[in-house]
C-alpha cells in the first residue's frame, strides 16, 4: 500500500502523521488520507479539488505534473511526499 | 479611550488594550501567519480572524466570548467550476473558482444573530447563516454577467473589498467592488443592481471612463444615523453620495492628495469623514513623506489636514483601506501602517498618540468599543 507523508509545515497546522493508504493514482492515495484528516484536505487542494499553487507532490522521488487530475500511477510501495514548494511563502 | 483595538498583520492578530495614555499588546494569535481581516461580532463578542497561508490557502478561525482558544471553522469555498465554461474578468483574465483571499467580512444586522458577509478575491459574496460554520455562494451576483466586465486594480483580480449593512434595512447590503464600483442588494442578496453615476476613472478609455461597473472604489462607507450619506476612497477621487448612492459627486481640492484607500464617516454627523492620503498611483508613499490624515466635517467642500502626534520626520507609511477604523460612538479613531505603525486618538483626529511598538504590516484594525 502506498505511504503517504505530509511534511513539517502543513503540519504546524493540522496534525499529520504518515499514513498507509489504498489507491492506484496519486488522487485516490490522496483522498484516502484525508479520510484520516479531513480538516488537511482544504490545505493541500483548491476550491476545485486541484493542488494549490504552491504546494508539490512527489512521488518515488520524482514531482508530479497532473496538478489538476492527479492522475499520476502510485504502486503499492509507493511513497508519495506532500509538501510546500519554494514559492508563495 | 476605546477598550481594544484588533490588528490583522501580515504577522499575525495582535489585540492591544489601553495602558493608561498609551497601548500595550495585550495577546497575539497565529503569531507568524497571515492574518488578512479580523471582525468583532458585537452582538455575540465573537472573534473572526481570517488567514492567508502562502501555501496552504484561505483559511477562518473564530473564538467565542469568554473563550481563550480559536477554533478554525469553515472558510467560503467556490463550488465545482462547470466544464468548459470560460469565466474571464474584463482583462480577459481565467477567474479562479477558488477564494484567494477574505477581503471582507461583516456582520449581518442587529435582528440576524449568527449572519455573516464576507467579500473574497476573486470577487463574490458569501453569506453564513451560523456564525461562519457554514457559508453560502451569493449565486445572484456571482451569475450576474456584468461580474466579467470587473477588473482587478492593485490586485491582480477583482475582489469585493466594502460590505455595508444598511442601518434602515438588514436585506438592504452595499458592496464596495475594485474594480467593479458600487453594488446593492435590497432583498437580502436575491437581486443586485450597479449603482454610482457620477463616478468616473481617469484611467480609462473615455468610452468607458463613466460606466459604473469599472470604477475603483477602494473603499465605501455610510453614516449610520444618516445613512443617505455615503463616501468613496476612489482611485482618482473622493466621491460623496447624498442620495443613499444613486448619485455621486467629486469632492474638488482635497490637499495634499485625493488619493488613498481608506475612508470612514462619522456614525452621527452628516457631513463628517476621514481619510489618509497618499500619492498616487504607482508610488503609493505620503506625499512628501509627510504622513497625515484629512477630515471634512460640511460634506466635502473643505479639508483639514490632521497631523498633531503623527510623525515630524520622514514616514513612508501606507494605510490600506481596511487600516483606518472608527468607533461606535465617533470620537476614538485609530490607523496602521503598512510600515507597522499605529496611532491612535480619542478626539475624532485632533490629537494622535503613537502605540509604543511596530508592529508587521498591518492588513486591517477594528475598534471594540
Amino acid at each position: 500500500m502506498p505511504r503517504v507523508v505530509f511534511a513539517a509545515a502543513v503540519q504546524r497546522h493540522v496534525p499529520a502523521p504518515p499514513v498507509t493508504v489504498d489507491g492506484a493514482c496519486v488522487r485516490d492515495a490522496l483522498e484516502a488520507a484525508f479520510v484520516h484528516t479531513p480538516r488537511l484536505r482544504g490545505y493541500v487542494l483548491d476550491d476545485q479539488a486541484h493542488l494549490r499553487k504552491h504546494m508539490s507532490v512527489y512521488v518515488d522521488g520524482v514531482a508530479i505534473r497532473d496538478r489538476t487530475e492527479l492522475s499520476e500511477t502510485v504502486t503499492s510501495n509507493s511513497e508519495i511526499y506532500v509538501l510546500q514548494a519554494l514559492s508563495g511563502g | 479611550m476605546a477598550p481594544q483595538i484588533l490588528a490583522a498583520t501580515r504577522k499575525g492578530l495582535f489585540t492591544l488594550e489601553a495602558d493608561g495614555r498609551s497601548w500595550r499588546i495585550a495577546r497575539v494569535d497565529f503569531l507568524g501567519d497571515n492574518c488578512s481581516m479580523v471582525l468583532a461580532d458585537k452582538r455575540s463578542g465573537t472573534i473572526y480572524a481570517a488567514l492567508e497561508h502562502g501555501h496552504f490557502g484561505v483559511k477562518l478561525h473564530r473564538r467565542g466570548a469568554g473563550q481563550t482558544a480559536f477554533e478554525e471553522i469553515a472558510a467560503p469555498t467556490f463550488p465545482p467550476k462547470p466544464e468548459g465554461l470560460i469565466d474571464t474578468d474584463g482583462f480577459g483574465k481565467t477567474i479562479p473558482w477558488t477564494t484567494l483571499k477574505i477581503w471582507a467580512l461583516e456582520t449581518g444586522g442587529a435582528n440576524e444573530p449568527g449572519l455573516l458577509w464576507c467579500g473574497t478575491i476573486p470577487g463574490a459574496l458569501f453569506r453564513s447563516r451560523d456564525h461562519g460554520t457554514s457559508w453560502e455562494l451569493i449565486r445572484p451576483l456571482w451569475d450576474e454577467p456584468k461580474r466579467q466586465k470587473w477588473f482587478g486594480g492593485g490586485a491582480d483580480l477583482p475582489g469585493i473589498h466594502s460590505i455595508l449593512v444598511d442601518p434602515r434595512d438588514d436585506k438592504v447590503v452595499r458592496l464596495g467592488i475594485s474594480c467593479g464600483g458600487v453594488w446593492v442588494t435590497r432583498d437580502g442578496g436575491e437581486s443586485f443592481a450597479n449603482e454610482g453615476n457620477g463616478m468616473w476613472a481617469d484611467h480609462m478609455p473615455p468610452e468607458a471612463m463613466y460606466d459604473p461597473n469599472i470604477q475603483d472604489v477602494h473603499c465605501l462607507a455610510q453614516c449610520r444615523d444618516h445613512p443617505k450619506q455615503l463616501w468613496v476612497q476612489h482611485h482618482n477621487a473622493i466621491f460623496r453620495s447624498i442620495d443613499d448612492g444613486q448619485t455621486w459627486t467629486e469632492c474638488k481640492d482635497v490637499k495634499p492628495s485625493v488619493f488613498g484607500f481608506a475612508v470612514v464617516a462619522h456614525p452621527r454627523h452628516a457631513g463628517t469623514a476621514w481619510f489618509v492620503p497618499a500619492i498616487k498611483d504607482e508610488q503609493r508613499i505620503p506625499v512628501d513623506g509627510r504622513l497625515v490624515v484629512t477630515r471634512t466635517r460640511d460634506g466635502g467642500a473643505c479639508f483639514e489636514t490632521l497631523s498633531n502626534g503623527l510623525p515630524e520626520r520622514p514616514a513612508y507609511d501606507l494605510v490600506y483601506r481596511h487600516g483606518l477604523a472608527i468607533s461606535d460612538g465617533g470620537d476614538d479613531l485609530a490607523f496602521a501602517s503598512t510600515c507597522g505603525g499605529l496611532w491612535i486618538s480619542s478626539d475624532q483626529g485632533d490629537h494622535w498618540v503613537e502605540a509604543p511598538m511596530r508592529l508587521p504590516p498591518v492588513h486591517a484594525i477594528r475598534i471594540v468599543d
